[in-house]
């Protein structure tokens, strides 16, 4: 069965589980039916790094095992990388998605594709807190990987953040969308 | 109408859809967002019912003992060591023939301390009369629920729906949500066979005798012997009812159709791994990558653990050579307590013994240890190969 696995690396309270979650509900409103969002537990705490396990297929899932061959990794803070083997199984054709103030030039991972985008900073000037780049990191995404129609996903952004300024959730992941650079690294 | 939230939403919103009047509940992961639903349902006004917070799981469970002897449809919930220190409230919520539900978010047992999942805390609980459910998926726990309080009802027997922590507790998938308007005609209200009234006082459960003997009105009741030997057989007797309430389910919801097994791909095959909740479900992908091997191979998922559905288990694996009993609990001394009631199964049906396939028990998931698609394959190819791996504890390290 055709299936696509994104790997979440983020932060205790960044908000990986919510973003990864926005995700699996645009797929399935858009016929994935199979749209699974598994988190690890450990005994982690704010600001401990986590992982959660999206996947993403035309049918029904059954298997809930954490993802050990990523197809896509998405990370939530560059600075996990000195601490978390982020690209550990990534597919050979595979995707990383990072949220780095730094440019494409600065990684190595040996011949993946990348995409990086400053989701800190333009979350900022969407006008959301500091450090809140859940909803940015979903436009960073969708710019690299075309799965669902990227304003089905707005639409998801401010439904998830109903209440929690979700017009600057949205426009966060739009200017994400609108800075992203992908590149091989 | 779907929705995708996590295995405990899905538990919560067939309280709901139930019309629980009484939900007492302790905290204790991985239940917890369970309970905290339901109170913010309750507090929302969403739910028209009492949410009584206690200071234990002994406490949550008398709660909803007292609630269910006054007439109320009465829901907990918990994991682990709350379900153990609720255990004497157990035994007596079946003892005093209660009809209510609690849902198991499936943890491991200490000492020592883990939160993560295994099934040892329900399937410690499997002698204390209670009807057991088991759930693979969130459409499962919800339709589970919701049927529970139909067969409690029926039976006045209390159920426990179980299902995977973290794993399912945790997890969020897309699942429907039972339309409110159709439940009246699956599950009426409770109408309790006796409900204590404040203008008629009663005792309940008082001390019962060793022998029969003439009641306050002259007519002979039952001892104690009596009354347990009624709900043995009512609980046995449970297995139709609970088939034919997921016959009703069906009729009105669609959906169903497993009630005491679920087989996949058992039709030809020779061998059958059996299990309990969401292992499963892993458990098909990894019986098409053997099929793919050239293995007839077939897994079935035991729904109804208690009763034990016996004679629907031995006819789901008679005809097969091996069964592979795979469980995330024993009974300490001696084996998994599934693979030991599937013998007694196949031992009580099977006309020909010597036609009985082998049974092997597999060990897996205990305490959390990551369960390995592969792990799984590897175990069964090892298995089908004529030696099970030595010790029989999957991904065991020594």
């Amino acid at each position: 069965m055709p299936m696509t696995e994104i790997r979440w690396h983020g932060r205790g309270g960044q908000g990986a589980i919510t973003a990864s979650k926005i995700v699996a509900t645009a797929a399935f409103d858009n016929g994935f039916t199979g749209a699974v969002m598994i988190p690890t537990f450990g005994t982690e705490r704010r600001g401990a790094p986590i992982f959660s396990s999206l996947k993403i297929a035309r049918e029904k899932i059954y298997d809930l095992s954490p993802i050990e061959t990523p197809d896509i990794v998405v990370v939530l803070d560059h600075l996990l990388l000195d601490e978390v083997d982020v690209a550990k199984g990534l597919k050979e054709d595979g995707l990383i998605v990072l949220n780095t103030p730094k440019p494409l030039s600065a990684y190595d991972f040996g011949g993946v594709r990348l995409a990086v985008a400053d989701v800190n900073a333009l979350s900022a000037e969407a006008g959301l807190p500091p450090g809140r780049v859940n909803s940015g990191i979903i436009g960073a995404l969708c710019r690299a990987f075309d799965i669902v129609p990227f304003e089905a996903v707005l639409a998801e952004i401010e439904a998830e953040f109903d209440g929690k300024k979700p017009k600057a959730n949205a426009e966060a992941a739009r200017l994400a969308y609108e800075n992203t650079t992908v590149g091989v690294a | 109408m779907h929705v995708i939230e996590t295995g405990n939403v899905a538990a919560a919103l067939g309280v709901r859809l139930a019309g629980a009047q009484v939900v007492a509940a302790y905290p204790i992961t991985p239940q917890t967002p369970l309970t905290e639903k339901l109170s913010e349902l309750i507090e929302a006004g969403e739910m028209d019912a009492r949410y009584v917070p206690v200071e234990s799981e002994h406490s949550a469970l008398a709660v909803c003992i007292a609630a269910s002897s006054a007439g109320a449809r009465a829901f907990t919930a918990t994991s682990a060591n709350g379900l153990l220190y609720m255990h004497e409230q157990v035994h007596w919520a079946a003892g005093a023939r209660l009809p209510i539900v609690m849902c198991v978010a499936n943890r491991a047992v200490g000492a020592p301390w883990n939160i993560w999942n295994d099934h040892q805390d329900s399937i410690s609980q499997r002698d204390t009369g209670w009807i057991q459910i088991y759930s693979c998926d969130h459409q499962q726990i919800i339709d589970d629920t919701l049927k529970a309080f139909r067969v409690a009802e029926a039976t006045s027997i209390p159920v426990m729906v179980c299902y995977d922590g973290y794993l399912l507790s945790h997890t969020y998938m897309p699942f429907a949500v039972p339309e409110q308007e159709k439940v009246a005609e699956f599950l009426p209200p409770f109408q309790p066979a006796y409900a204590l009234d404040p203008s008629s006082p009663a005792n309940l459960n008082t001390v019962t005798l060793p022998e029969v003997r003439l009641d306050v009105h002259g007519e002979l009741a039952h001892g104690y012997m009596e009354i347990r030997y009624l709900l043995q057989e009512d609980l046995r007797n449970a297995v139709q009812v609970v088939e034919e309430t997921d016959a009703a389910y069906q009729e009105v919801f669609g959906r169903g159709g497993v009630p005491l097994v679920e087989p996949y791909r058992c039709d030809d095959a020779e061998y059958i791994v059996v299990g309990l909740g969401s292992l499963t479900y892993q458990l098909r992908d990894v019986v098409e990558t053997l099929r793919a091997e050239g293995h007839r191979i077939g897994v079935l998922g035991v729904r109804l653990y208690r009763p034990v559905p016996d004679a629907a288990i031995a006819a789901a694996l008679q005809g097969a050579h091996g069964v592979f009993v795979m469980e995330k609990a024993l009974s300490y001394g001696y084996e998994g307590a599934l693979c030991s009631d599937l013998k007694s199964a196949l031992y009580d049906h099977l006309p020909d013994k010597s036609e009985a396939p082998f049974v092997k028990g597999l060990i897996a998931g205990i305490g959390g240890r990551e369960i390995r698609t592969a792990d799984l394959a590897d175990a069964l190819r090892s298995g089908l190969a004529g030696s099970i791996p030595d010790p029989n504890w999957i991904a065991i390290q020594l």
